[in-house]
């Protein structure tokens, strides 16, 4: 089945959307299902040979809504959204809808609602943990047509964009008045905001500037009843619960955003950008908590090992430091003054850890140069392995030397090669785990070292996800760091807002959960009498 | 025994909330015990009370049983300084945290204030521009659902996309979902150096402060009826960088370099009545002029468009007032929220005015309090 699915297929998002060009070759591609994945029907490819009546009827409805070319049933068609950034989940989705306004979204859910039939969201299908892979019997709405920036306001330091604009098009837009959109995952010249809020995505300067979450102050949503509800606001502190908090990484299982306004940050008044490297991955993460220990927040701390450097140097001759076991990226941001004095704080922090060069970017040239082999290193990878699985795990940095140490063991244990490239300033692993996929049973092996990953982050105290989400594939795992209490009181809010379960079904929960009656208000005799206390006072 | 026959006591003359006398009050000390009380008062209709600094926020409870206190659940649990987080027990206080070795907590809170009650209260201060408010600074979160179950959310790295962020959601919920018992925050470290600056300036320079990219902790407005309106910005960082960022300050507002912060700085406005006023940056100077012009003094975050206004009750129609304060609000794209007013005033008042999503909200709470009985009628919509 999906193995001989070509894998570039990852990360094209079908008609309307730019082909993701080089960042195809990024992709992970594992191109067999995973060892104890979720149930196999949820991975048959195919959807079946004819459409069940209800689908048709539905198809009908909404072609009435949206128009004939906004209703995709073609089957040719339809499997260029078999997947999204993790292609070993494939799954045919039933019907494709590319609405154009809210208010279309909105009628396609409510269809949808009347029909009992599950939906998914799908922003630019760059997600890495099977968060937009459609459902069989399902909906896929897909929001590459809704691509306006309605406003930028940098007076107020807002900007109103709808869910399928692009991320760095924010920052494009805000950038000649001089904001910018902090949230800068590595994909962020293909994904799109509402993914980003679906998922809380974060990036490299994520560190000083907090994630997705901290950084959106209002949504217009479609409920999975099919309303329009504003959540939030232009200001911050709405008043009631904070619906929008418990949104905005919910992975599409409470709604679909389909206006998005965010906070621009004003861009810095002064950036220097520093390359250290350390003979070993040791020193390197010495200096990490050193920095972090001295109380400078940098606006950037990323790692790479000696094989991640070496792909990198292979695939885009950075040039970084000969003989380096590791490099850490070392972003600084913010007025002269300050940028100065923490410069020299850390560039002495990394020589007392072990530094054995360290290079300053002199320009944005050469800023550029040095971000280069860290932005180019997943699609590095590439090039090193035919075939790599990215975790993303976190773990509290001063762990970081030992559980970099465990996770080579780990994998030397079991005969694999692992590239480590992540943020390290926050402690979010992101191991690349290489094999080859022509040999029989080493997808599987691979993905049983990428689980121990897991499990080696969870025993340090983090968490099974930093930023790629829990989705299809990771929603095994939930139950490592979350009881069943936890996770039925997740389940709570579920409810509160899909009490049919139709929003982006199988995703997040580990098991399937049904949601029982709505409940109401009990009456009766005053309660302390029923408690027997009554009488007491 | 049940929890509650161990735990609970007879209300004293001291022991109502918002006017409402409760008939037991119970001051469990550790999370299993609090679950075991909350299982044991199913039947009950609960006030959580922390410092009970704000206790006289929002409207009575609808019904009153029992109050738990969370001044025995106290004690940093850990404070992890190498990853800057702390784990504590609800009712710490917050000035203990305040004055971690070499780290902060940094959400501005009055004395006496708990951990649990100012994530409760969802309550901030003059520092958010830099450092967000609680939503922001929380990383993990115990509460115990009124049904008496424990439940977790979040953990103790920065860094989590694990499930739903139920922690935003206890933020600002003023007890009406249960009971945090433990909270994990993100700590920063205590500035090497800072300085204000304060000047008589009108509100509309905040926004050249802005612009001037400063990169300030807070940017304050305080506007009194009939006299200048000042700003004071808190500038923190290195020694050197704080000098030379505060007189640049300093020159751009005709102000002056200060190392204590005016008196005003942080503090609820004088008066029986008080309002939180919201709305985007451009429109500050314009919601200032209004609440003046309307008789309030104000201050707050000019640099967040977070702004308290308050007034004496008797100096005039109240009711008018917040009408005014409101329809300013909603036009400067925000909201007006009364906190407090006298018990004579207060059912007459919208505290809230229009909420977006209050039927989703009721849905929540209807899911995570089938009975009502946390904190009834405390809330927006009568939640
Ligand atoms: C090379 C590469 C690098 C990456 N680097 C990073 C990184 O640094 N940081 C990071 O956080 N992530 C990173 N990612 C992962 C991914 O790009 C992010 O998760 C991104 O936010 C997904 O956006 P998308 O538009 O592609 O969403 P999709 O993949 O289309 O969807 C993701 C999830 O969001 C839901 N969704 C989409 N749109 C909406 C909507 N409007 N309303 C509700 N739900 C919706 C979907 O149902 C799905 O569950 C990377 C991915 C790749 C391929
Ligand atoms: C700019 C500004 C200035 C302020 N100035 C002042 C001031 O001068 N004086 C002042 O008194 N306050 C002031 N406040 C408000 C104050 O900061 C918070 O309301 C306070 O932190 C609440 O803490 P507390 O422990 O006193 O909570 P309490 O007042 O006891 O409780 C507050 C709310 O939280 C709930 N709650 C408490 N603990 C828990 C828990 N463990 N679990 C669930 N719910 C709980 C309560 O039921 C109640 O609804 C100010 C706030 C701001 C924003």
């Amino acid at each position: 089945m999906a193995a001989d699915e070509p894998t570039s297929g990852a990360l094209t998002s079908g008609s309307g959307t730019p082909a993701p060009g080089a960042l195809t070759s990024g992709t992970p591609t594992a191109g067999t299902p995973a060892s104890g994945t979720p149930s196999s029907g949820a991975l048959t490819p195919g959807t079946p040979a004819v459409r069940s009546p209800a689908i048709d009827a539905l198809a009908a409805r909404l072609r009435d809504v949206l128009g004939q070319g906004q209703v995709l049933t073609d089957r040719q068609q339809l499997r260029t959204y078999e997947c999204d950034g993790l292609a070993q989940y494939r799954v045919v989705p039933a019907l494709v809808v590319l609405p154009r306004t809210a208010g279309q979204v909105a009628a396609v859910v409510r269809a949808c609602a009347d029909g009992g039939v599950p939906f998914v969201a799908r922003g630019s299908g760059t997600g890495l943990s099977g968060g937009a892979l459609p459902h069989a019997d399902g909906v896929l709405i897909v929001t590459s047509q809704l691509r306006d920036i309605l406003a930028v306001r940098p007076a107020d330091e807002r900007a109103v964009v709808q869910p399928g604009v692009i991320n760095l098009q924010v920052s494009r837009a805000a950038e000649p008045y001089g904001y910018y959109y902090a949230p800068d995952p590595s994909s962020q010249q293909i994904c799109s905001i509402g993914g980003n809020v679906a998922e809380n995505a974060g990036g490299a300067h994520c560190l000083k500037y907090g994630f997705t979450t901290n950084h959106v102050t209002g949504l217009e949503i479609v409920t999975p009843d099919g309303e329009l509800v504003r959540l939030g606001g232009d200001a911050p502190d709405t008043p009631g619960y904070d619906l929008l908090g418990a949104f905005v990484g919910s992975e599409g299982t409470l709604g679909i955003a389909t206006e998005v306004t965010v906070r621009l940050t004003r861009l810095p008044a002064t950036v220097r950008t520093l390359l250290a490297a350390f003979r070993t991955v040791d020193q390197a993460s010495a200096a990490t908590s050193a920095i972090i220990a001295a109380g400078v927040v940098p606006a950037a701390v990323e790692m790479m090992d000696a094989l991640a450097v070496e792909a990198a140097e292979a695939a885009v001759h950075c040039d970084y430091p000969a003989g380096a076991g590791a490099v850490l990226i070392v972003e600084l941001d913010g007025p002269a003054a300050e940028v100065q004095a923490q410069f020299e704080q850390v560039t002495r922090l990394c020589d007392e850890a072990g530094a054995f060069e360290t290079r300053v970017a002199a320009d944005d040239t050469e800023r550029q140069l040095i971000w280069r082999g860290r932005k180019s290193a997943f699609a590095a990878v590439g090039r090193i392995s035919p075939n790599y699985l990215v975790q993303d795990g976190v773990i509290p940095r001063t762990a970081l030397p030992e559980v970099l140490r465990r996770i080579g063991e780990v994998a030397g244990v079991h005969g694999f090669r692992v590239a480590n490239v992540f943020h390290a300033g926050d402690g979010n692993l992101h191991p690349l785990v290489l094999f080859d996929d022509s040999r029989p049973g080493e997808a599987e092996r691979a993905e049983s070292v990428s689980g121990a990953i897991l499990e080696l982050c969870i025993e340090h105290g983090g968490s099974i996800t930093g930023e790629h989400g829990v989705g299809m594939d990771k929603s095994r795992y939930m139950p490592l760091m979350f009881s069943a209490d936890d996770l039925e009181t997740m389940h709570l809010v579920r409810c509160a807002f899909d009490p049919d379960g139709l929003a982006n079904p199988g995703k997040v929960f580990p098991t399937p959960r049904l949601c029982g009656e709505r409940p109401g208000v009990h009456s009766g005799a005053h309660p302390l009498q029923e408690a027997g206390l009554g009488e007491v006072f | 025994m049940s929890a509650l026959d161990d735990l609970a006591v007879p209300a004293g003359d001291d022991d109502h909330v918002a006017g409402v006398p409760a008939h037991l009050v119970a001051a469990p000390a550790d999370t299993a015990q609090a679950a075991a009380l909350v299982a044991a008062a199913r039947d009950l209709h609960v006030v959580i009370r922390g410092g009970g600094t704000k206790l006289h926020w929002g409207p009575p409870p609808r019904a009153l049983d029992l109050i738990i206190d969370t001044r025995r659940l106290t004690g940093v649990v850990e404070h992890a300084a190498g990853d800057l987080i702390t784990v504590v027990r609800a009712g710490t206080p917050m000035s203990r945290l305040h004055r971690l070795p070499g780290q902060q907590l940094a959400l501005d809170a009055p004395d006496g204030a708990t951990a649990g009650g100012t994530v409760a209260a969802n309550a901030s201060g003059p520092r958010r521009l830099r450092y967000g408010t609680a939503r922001d600074l929380l990383i993990g979160i115990t509460v115990i659902r009124p049904d008496g179950v424990v439940t977790r959310s979040g953990g103790k790295v920065v860094k989590n996309v694990a499930g739903y962020d139920l922690g935003k959601l206890y933020t600002g919920a003023f007890g009406t979902l249960g009971l945090i018992t433990e909270c994990v925050f993100r700590l920063h470290p205590e500035p090497a150096a800072h300085s204000f600056v304060r000047a008589k300036a009108p509100p509309g320079q905040a926004a050249r402060v802005l612009a001037a990219q400063p990169a300030a902790s807070a940017l304050e407005v305080h506007a009194v009826p009939g006299a200048d309106p000042e700003l004071a910005v808190l500038l923190e960082g290195t020694p050197a960088g704080v000098r030379d960022r505060s007189a640049e300050m300093a020159r751009l507002l005709d102000g002056e370099v200060s190392a204590d912060p005016p008196p005003w700085w942080g503090a609820m406005p004088p008066g029986d009545v008080t309002v939180k006023l919201t709305g985007v940056l451009s429109q500050v100077p314009a919601l200032v002029a209004t609440a003046v012009g309307a008789g309030a003094t104000v201050s707050g975050s000019a640099g967040a468009g977070v702004l308290h206004a308050g007034f004496p009750a008797d100096g005039g129609d109240p009711h008018a007032r917040v009408a005014l304060l409101r329809a300013a609000a909603v036009r400067a794209g925000g909201h007006a929220v009364v906190l407090t007013a006298p018990d004579g005033v207060r059912p007459a008042l919208d505290m809230w005015g229009p909420v977006p999503g209050l039927a989703l909200m009721r849905r929540v709470k209807d899911r995570f309090d089938p009975g009502h009985r946390f904190a009834p009628g405390r809330f927006v919509g009568g939640i």
